[in-house]
């Protein structure tokens, strides 16, 4: 067992030096293995049925070791860009961005500008919780019907990623002297898949709030944005 | 009880120190501990973006991965549409006839068409999930098997039997079991 993780570790360094990787894991050049990196994102209604809950994903691939070290880096904005008018441009943002330990949250809010550069809207609604550390339980702040996490999560992405390269790959890839043309079977060991994500870890921002606060629609469109302080 | 007591003592101990340099320190006013509030000022500029699972990785070419991730979604569609169909008919050939669709009924232009804008489609009325076997693209929960349903979507043709070794990767759930409460998310490894 521990020795299939640590060839599958070594597996996904290989791939990683040389294309991207799912979800949005590692993507692109410019952001693979650095701290604006989104590895994914969710949106989905909440345990209290009236909430929405947004879940963003960053800094993918953290191994348990090196966990306790990764951090929020705080000259990122995180931003949940919300359309709630179809048409592609965000009505709403929320932004995230980390000080001192602590993940701080503006909005919902109508953002200063749309597009790729932002400022931070102080005067919006202002929320902060505790980033909760390695080992700790996790800490919720709640308020006004918002809740709001920061943190390492496990990655909660799956896939079997390496067979995936290797099927869209030419050529031999695994070394039985065959093109790979299909996935793997389903069961445990070699010969059969496995989730190239397992037993890796992930920074989570995770907000729910009453959907009232985000649209009056049938839906919205949501994507998140990192961006880098100039 | 045992907290309180603690407390008191700190704010004694405070107090005793805080008036030892009243009466002993009359040179420098005494200023208490104060944080400097964060900074919040300065131009953010993107770096990177997401709608959809794995769209950028699948459907971008490598040259073009790191503009995919500045283009603003509303322009996305003029930008990437083409390449995603080319990319689309490459990974799978029968999709260089427009009569043949996927199971959405979507032919290779429609369906690139919807995914080369990249926002997820949340519902604010019912199930969210990115597809559960009735609704398609309405949410994405963390369970959902998002890679399965696109590889059902690129292979698998109009009724998903098409290609049957590459419509599911066979990885079906994560590692961890979620919550079914607040932050949802399984603590780390």
């Amino acid at each position: 067992m521990k020795k299939s993780k640590i060839l599958i570790g070594a597996a996904v360094i290989a791939i990683a030096g040389f294309i991207a990787i799912a979800a949005d894991h590692i993507d692109a050049p410019a952001v693979a293995g650095g701290t604006s990196d989104i590895t994914d994102i969710y949106g989905f209604q909440g345990q209290d049925t009236d909430n929405i809950v947004f879940v963003a994903n960053v800094q993918g691939l953290i191994s348990p070791a090196n966990t306790s070290t990764a951090a929020f880096d705080e000259n990122v904005l995180f931003e949940f860009n919300i359309d709630n008018d179809g048409d592609a441009i965000e009505d709403l943002v929320i932004q995230a961005t980390a000080r001192d330990g602590k993940m701080y949250f503006f909005g919902p809010t109508a953002p200063s500008q749309s597009g790729l550069n932002s400022t931070i809207v102080t005067t919006a609604t202002t929320n902060s919780v505790d980033i909760t550390s390695y080992g700790s339980s996790a800490i919720v702040e709640s308020n006004n019907g918002m809740r709001f996490f920061a943190g390492p999560r496990d990655d909660p992405f799956f896939m079997d990623f390496v067979r995936y390269t290797q099927i869209v790959t030419p050529g031999d890839d695994d070394g039985d002297g065959m093109e790979e043309g299909a996935f793997l079977p389903a069961g445990t060991g070699d010969g059969f898949a496995s989730d190239t994500f397992a037993g890796t870890n992930v920074l989570s921002i995770v907000v729910e709030l009453p959907k009232s606060m985000v649209g009056s629609g049938d839906s919205v469109n949501l994507w998140v944005e990192s961006k880098r302080k100039q | 009880m045992k907290l309180n007591n603690i407390k008191l003592i700190v704010i004694a101990m405070l107090v005793s120190f805080t008036a030892y340099n009243c009466s002993n320190d009359d040179d420098n006013s005494f200023t208490p501990m104060q944080q400097t509030p964060p900074d919040f000022s300065g131009t953010y500029v993107q770096e990177d973006q997401m709608g959809r699972p794995a769209i950028n990785t699948v459907f971008v070419s490598s040259a073009d991965k790191n503009t995919f991730n500045v283009t603003v979604p509303s322009n996305q569609n003029a930008a990437f549409q083409t390449k995603f169909q080319d990319k689309l008919e490459a990974l799978n050939p029968a999709h260089t006839d427009p009569m043949y669709t996927n199971a959405l009924g979507f032919n290779a232009a429609e369906f690139t068409g919807a995914l080369s804008t990249d926002l997820l489609t949340v519902s604010l009325n019912g199930t969210t999930t990115f597809f559960d076997g009735t609704n398609v693209l309405t949410g994405r929960a963390l369970a959902d098997d998002v890679i399965s349903t696109e590889l059902l979507l690129i292979f698998g043709g109009p009724t998903g039997a098409d290609n049957p070794g590459l419509t599911d990767d066979n990885v079906s759930s994560n590692d961890k079991a979620f919550s079914a409460s607040f932050p949802y998310l399984a603590s780390p490894w």
